[in-house]
């Protein structure tokens, strides 16, 4: 079995003649390596080398590699090198090794640092432009889908609708609603903890309502959706693409627009609303129970403060975004589910850069919105 | 020790692999020898694939014995399989490329996890695997998303020999390519096996490739090895399976040209 490989260099006269012996296998390959590299002097000396490799008791492709690598060392400084002593059973392989590495396609140049950071920068700002298009043809044919279901209302798909409001909808419930008045609840014991220096606990009401119902709410379920369901939306389209799914799809005579995402992006459109009318109640009353067992403010009370505090304006302008921006989510989800390549390593940097990039247009929009509800007064 | 011990390759013996209450091996005996190239044939669900994950442990089994070159197979991850992981190399039906390699990360990944090497030689050990099964080596430079079936055969075929092993075991390493590339395939195995002294484990539906390459078929049905023998043997087998099997309407279609 594997036995201790050695390379003896015996010149004589201008002939260097080389005897590996042992184990040339890939198991030895440290020791090998040593002992090829423990020559190349000799090699560089010698007029012409001859390679016996009768005391070979074992050979594999790395062995053989390294055989011929020496011999072609030689060839290719001008000298003269045979390989001898081939036992019958090895001569294929080493007839084989003779014919690889023969052309070495170029190395591929890297570019300077500074280059390749400015290339960096200027690929980026292309590939910026480019996802604006892909947004907007994204915009567009669900565009073209909704009317084509408005003109022909069968043709909406009911079942995949309601699928996707049961998983996006209905079992994101639990968990939005857990948040919700876990924050509800931190916003209310800050507001007492800090107002009540000032005396003004009562305010604490105000703030957590208003904020709740105008802002807080629908970010939180805004960018809860966006981790929870845009995700699964791009790596389901995308392992779909993969698959070669959406190809099937289409060559059917089904457009995957219709199909896969107009129902999914209609069912975020209506559930996030719901969701945010939810997480909403859910805030309050995590406020309510803060302001009962930390502020000292029963139910009647904080409830009576909030009916003063709060308007219906505040309520609608919180639950107004909300469908824009489940239709930002929906959107970034699926273009970026359709984005996907082959390799598992595309879907799962797609999936990252679909919730990434929602929940930094969810909070874009937000502002935007902002400054929209100040300048029309509400 | 039986006599003959060192001529097997992999010795399996009164195997029973089953999942739940279905027993889909039952009481397998099979030996593959030294150097010889096997195929093994069953109908498709019949546990060619069970059969050869069981060897390779993969799939854990109900009872039976498995030697591979001499020593006992454990479960996948006991340190006896971890050991003989150098012995064999395996070539899944999807080629299994880690995708996010390129095709030359793939090919030096057992090199790179189980040897000391420089760069430079693991890099001249790939683009030699690469050019032993018929690829160029600028071929090494891509990803697997962007090979054909056939070069994603390959490329897990040269993985598959990274590390020289004794044992390669081919899960239909000929399905879905068109005959020449599965032809070209075959003689590439069978090339390979020569040079290299290899032993094939071979799972085929490829009634040319089985008349071709394999020195010997086995035939599993009904959770057993039915027959087994040159290509010859098998077409003379009394047993009704291996007799649908070789002559069923698909096969007549071909010249058995066993020799």
């Amino acid at each position: 079995m594997n036995s201790e490989p050695f390379l003896a260099a015996t010149p004589s006269g201008d002939v260097l003649e080389l005897r590996p012996a042992g184990s040339w296998i890939a198991a030895n390959v440290a020791k090998l390596e040593a002992l090829s590299d423990g020559v190349s002097a000799q090699l560089a000396r010698a007029r012409s080398v001859r390679l016996d490799i009768a005391g070979v008791s074992e050979l594999d492709t790395l062995g053989a590699w390294l055989i011929e690598k020496l011999s072609r060392r030689a060839i290719s400084a001008g000298r003269s090198a045979e390989i001898v002593g081939v036992a019958d059973n090895y001569a294929g392989l080493i007839d084989e090794v003779r014919q690889v590495n023969r052309h070495n396609p170029p190395p591929l140049i890297a570019p300077s640092p500074i280059f390749a950071k400015l290339n960096d920068i200027g690929q980026s700002t292309v590939s910026a432009r480019e996802d604006i298009a892909v947004f907007l043809q994204m915009l567009g044919s669900l565009f073209m889908a909704i009317v084509a279901v408005l003109r022909r209302p069968q043709t909406l798909r009911m079942t995949s609708l309601v699928y996707q409001l049961y998983r996006i909808g209905w079992q994101a419930i639990p968990i939005i609603a857990l948040i919700t008045f876990l924050i509800g609840a931190i916003i209310a014991q800050q507001g007492f903890f800090h107002f009540r220096r000032f005396g003004a606990e009562s305010y604490t009401v105000d703030m957590v309502g208003i904020l709740v119902l105008r802002e807080l709410g629908v970010l939180i379920v805004a960018i809860m959706v966006a981790g929870r369901s845009g995700s699964a939306y791009t790596a389901e389209l995308g392992s779909m693409k993969m698959r070669e799914e959406i190809d099937a799809l289409s060559t059917m005579g089904l457009d995957p627009i219709d199909v896969l995402i107009l129902p999914r992006i209609t069912a975020l459109v209506i559930a996030l609303p719901i969701l945010t009318f939810i997480g909403s109640i859910a805030a309050l009353y995590g406020g309510g129970i803060v302001a009962q067992f930390y502020g000292d403010m029963g139910p009647a009370i904080y409830i009576a403060r909030v009916h003063d505090a709060i308007t219906v304006a505040h309520f609608k302008v919180g639950i107004l975004k909300a469908p824009f921006m489940a239709l930002v989510i929906g959107i970034v989800a699926c273009s970026e589910g359709l984005r996907v390549k082959g390799s598992a390593e595309s879907l799962g940097k797609q999936t990252t850069t679909s919730v990434v990039k929602s929940i930094f247009l969810v909070i874009v929009l937000d502002g935007l919105f902002a400054v929209f509800f100040a300048s029309i007064g509400m | 020790m039986q006599e003959g011990d060192s001529e097997i390759a992999i010795r399996v013996r009164n195997l029973v692999v089953g999942f739940g209450r279905q027993i889909v091996l039952d009481n397998l005996s099979l030996d593959v020898r030294k150097g010889e190239i096997l195929g093994l044939v069953g109908a498709s669900g019949g546990g060619k694939s069970v059969l050869m994950r069981t060897i390779i442990g993969l799939i854990p089994r109900r009872s039976g014995e498995i030697e591979v070159m001499g020593q006992a197979i454990g479960g996948a991850h006991e340190r006896s399989t971890q050991a003989a992981a150098g012995m064999w190399g395996i070539l899944f039906q999807q080629g299994a490329l880690f995708s996010s390699l390129t095709v030359r990360q793939n090919i030096q990944f057992p090199l790179r996890e189980n040897l000391v090497a420089s760069q430079e030689l693991m890099d001249e050990i790939a683009t030699a695997k690469l050019e032993m099964v018929g690829l160029l080596p600028e071929d090494g430079d891509k990803y697997p998303a962007e090979l054909s079936g056939g070069m994603t055969k390959r490329v897990a075929l040269a993985r598959s020999l990274a590390l020289d092993p004794a044992i390669v075991f081919l899960d239909e390493p000929t399905s879905g390519l068109d005959p020449i590339a599965a032809g070209d395939f075959d003689a590439l195995i069978k090339t390979l096996q020569k040079t290299l002294g290899l032993t094939v484990f071979m799972v085929t539906h490829d009634l040319a490739s089985l008349n071709t390459v394999c020195d010997r078929v086995a035939a599993l049905a009904d959770g057993k090895i039915v027959a087994i023998g040159p290509m010859s043997e098998l077409l003379e087998s009394e047993h009704p399976w291996v007799r649908a099997y070789f002559h069923g309407k698909r096969s007549q279609m071909l010249q058995p040209q066993t020799s």
